[in-house]
């Protein structure tokens, strides 16, 4: 007997079977599921949970109400992160540049290490590190435990099912919406989650527009502009609300241009019909407070800060090495800025931004702490670090990170062009090699590498022509 | 017969299972047992998962988290055991990529013991997978997680009944909380060592001629691929016309499917 001869046998066997004979079965087996647990399980009493339970999800899933809910919450985590993040942002800037930066100074002093030696340890390295740490770790330490909390109640699976539909319509997979809430953790954790999905096509969608989610390098990017510069634009009683309504602009125009790119791809190179499938709305489950703080402090605030930390001391060395290696007397990171200049000027950004974008592809979470690196090192302004930054979040006018910027010659439309390119520009390094990792096509990594930044510059560059001929 | 799951009073057990396992993470080596992890979506395997191996993998309140197989490991009673946990799945019969790994690996992965996590709020439909898991494998352990949001539901599960109507050792659990994970230990252990008996609950192909079809073909195939597991099983999808099936019959590939993991040498009771 071979192989072969069993396989054609099965096909001739095939045939005799009555036509729904699988349909039959599994329906046995749910027949016998059903017996088996209503012999064995016991509602005692009446239930309250339930019905409550039941009560939230209408509320929450509903199509007038389920949406504006989720904005909603999203606007309160923020507002909660740029409000509760002012403190100990100002404490932090307070040790470690105020305080730290002239002690490392002087010790770097007593020890007479040659000048070079001290200013690529303490004014590059030290000093981007510090900044990583001060602006950064409060928005993460309140942003992430607020997420996380969300998360454990069970309600990313109600914002997949209030997206579907438009996930569907797009002729994207609903479960995008899921793998796009992890692109707003991490981008390179986002696009491993696509494998949930099955298609390959809707798969390729979601990669490649996972970009448009907000990671957490680039969260505090957001806050902090929105706070600096935008909070600033009211009375201080708005400050707060105005800031978080702007970086919720820009997150929910993230989500906007994953719709929309999901819609160009679906309709051109990567055509085709959405997928169905099963979406179980869990239970709601009450966060479990305390392991919620320890995981996500732990698993994702400490993580993404070492990992900036790790990224930040060679971007220091470099930047510090690029702005005092001089070429004619003018240093390499003047060249670059200069060079880079005009071309940013176009896009409502300045030189110093584009190069801050290249030094820091390793990790978006350097970008504000190169751009404040290469402001100070280029406008030549000096004290910045042993009495400026100070407290990184007040939101008045002569805030010493303002002041600062301002001398780099920042306006409005900077702030709002750099919040708009930050959504809008290459993934980071991990991630693009994530990417290739699971698509194993250097095609779409280069699609979902360059596209973004293809959108960033018709986007910005359109915002600051709107911007400059109103202003005129 | 059902092992110890009769036993009411596990949680007084004066047995200190907890104190003898060691968490091994992911230092796994050669490892004595496998033990797979199924069952539904959002059923807190991860969680059974990282209380028994000592390991945080994330954990989240959405279904379809775990996207390819963990693995881990613990050390309990002098065994080394590695700890599997398959995507979650509502069945095992369709065709998505999260069915058929979790398929193949009861299947051919060998484990020694399969774990089925239920959800007794929804036990209904989670009953499903146990039964179908249990006409793959007799070596499974029904394990009811969640027991702390099913007593806040006002719910209560008969874990004799359930252990004497699917013939396979049932434990209540509530693993956040950490309930019911020695008894689990004290199960595992049982049944991979061959200490506990096995009789899992196989519902028949009572459907005409498919009874007829599949006896002639598990002959043909016993007769083609001596040894191999599951034949009953294979017999269905050849018949059914799963393409991947058809194919491994006809290169042969199929005698030689799950090899990959080398026989611990475990004392079967089940006499597979």
């Amino acid at each position: 007997m071979t192989p072969e001869d069993i396989a054609k046998r099965a096909s001739e066997l095939r045939w005799k079977l009555p036509q729904d004979y699988h349909d039959r079965w599994v329906e046995s087996i749910y027949a016998e599921s059903a017996r088996i647990a209503s012999r064995n399980v016991e509602q005692e009493g009446k239930t309250f949970r339930l019905t409550w339970e039941r009560r939230l999800d209408t509320l929450l899933t509903n199509r007038w109400t389920g949406i504006p809910i989720m904005i909603l919450m999203l606007a309160a985590i923020l507002w909660i992160t740029i409000i509760g993040a002012n403190i100990p942002s100002g404490i932090l800037a307070n040790i470690l540049l105020d305080h730290g930066h002239p002690l490392m100074k002087q010790l770097a002093d007593a020890a007479h290490l040659p000048w070079w030696l001290s200013g690529v340890l303490v004014d590059g390295l030290y000093l981007t590190m510090a900044w990583v740490i001060s602006v950064m770790l409060p928005p993460m330490a309140i942003f992430f435990p607020l997420f996380t909390m969300l998360e454990d109640f069970g309600y990313l699976p109600r914002v997949a099912f209030n997206l579907d539909h438009l996930f569907q319509r797009v002729g994207a997979h609903g479960k995008q919406a899921l793998t796009m809430s992890m692109g707003w953790g991490c981008n390179a954790a986002g696009i491993v989650a696509t494998r949930v999905i099955d298609s390959p096509r809707e798969r390729l969608i979601a990669i490649i527009t996972n970009n448009f989610a907000l990671c957490n390098g680039r969260w505090p990017t957001q806050i902090l502009l929105a706070t600096v510069f935008l909070g600033v634009l009211v009375p201080p009683a708005f400050a707060g609300i105005v800031s978080a309504g702007a970086v919720l602009a820009v997150a929910l125009f993230g989500v906007t241009l994953t719709f929309f790119t999901s819609w160009i791809l679906s309709t051109t190179v990567l055509k085709g019909e959405a997928s169905t499938f099963t979406l179980e709305l869990p239970p709601f489950r009450p966060p479990n407070i305390l392991r919620t703080l320890y995981t996500s402090l732990i698993d994702r605030t400490l993580i993404v800060l070492w990992r900036a930390i790790v990224f930040a001391a060679p971007a220091g060395v470099v930047l510090w090495s690029i702005s005092n290696i001089q070429i004619n007397g003018v240093s390499l990171a003047q060249w670059l800025v200069t060079i880079l200049d005009g071309p940013g000027w176009f896009i409502g950004l300045n030189g110093v931004i584009l190069v801050a974008y290249i030094v820091a592809i390793p990790a978006n979470e350097i970008v504000i702490p190169t751009v404040l690196m290469l402001t100070v090192m280029t406008t030549g302004l000096t004290g910045v670090g042993e009495q400026g930054a100070g407290v990184m979040f007040e939101t008045s006018e002569n805030s010493a990170l303002a002041m600062l910027l301002q001398a780099g010659g920042w306006t409005t439309l900077t702030a709002i062009c750099l919040m708009l390119f930050s959504l809008c520009h290459n993934p980071c390094s991990t991630t693009i090699y994530t990417i290739y990792k699971e698509t194993k096509s250097l095609k779409w990594t280069l699609v979902s590498t360059f596209m973004p930044i293809g959108f960033g510059i018709v986007i910005c560059g359109s915002v600051a022509f709107v911007w400059r001929m109103l202003a005129s | 017969m059902f092992g110890k799951s009769g036993c009411a009073d596990c949680n007084n057990c004066s047995v200190p299972a907890q104190s003898k396992i060691e968490r091994l993470g992911v230092k796994l080596g050669q490892s004595d047992f496998v033990i797979a992890l199924a069952g539904n979506p959002n059923t807190g395997k991860s969680t059974v998962f990282n209380s028994l191996t000592g390991l945080r993998q994330h954990t989240g309140n959405w279904p379809g988290k775990t996207i390819a197989r963990a693995e881990g490991g613990f050390s309990y009673n002098g065994k080394k055991y590695r700890m599997v946990d398959l995507p979650g799945t509502y069945s095992l019969l369709s065709a998505t990529e999260d069915e058929e790994v979790a398929r193949n690996f009861i299947l051919f992965g060998k484990p020694d013991v399969t774990v089925v996590v239920l959800d007794p709020m929804r036990l209904e439909r989670n009953l499903n997978l146990a039964l179908q898991v249990l006409q793959l494998t007799e070596k499974a352990i029904v394990c009811v997680n969640l027991m702390d949001e099913a007593r806040a539901h006002g719910l209560s599960v008969d874990a004799r009944g359930l252990a004497r109507d699917l013939g396979v050792p049932v434990v209540l659990a509530a693993a956040r909380q950490g309930e019911g994970v020695d008894q689990l230990l004290t199960e595992i252990d049982d049944m991979a060592n061959g200490r506990s008996g096995c009789n899992p609950y196989r519902m028949k192909y009572d459907i005409p001629t498919v009874k007829e079809s599949v006896d002639e073909l598990v002959a043909m195939l016993s007769e083609t691929f001596p040894g191999m597991p599951h034949k009953e099983w294979v017999a269905l999808r050849l018949l059914e016309g799963d393409p991947r099936i058809v194919e491994a019959v006809k290169t042969g590939e199929i005698g030689s499917l799950g090899s990959d993991h080398v026989a611990t040498g475990t004392i079967s009771a089940c006499g597979n």
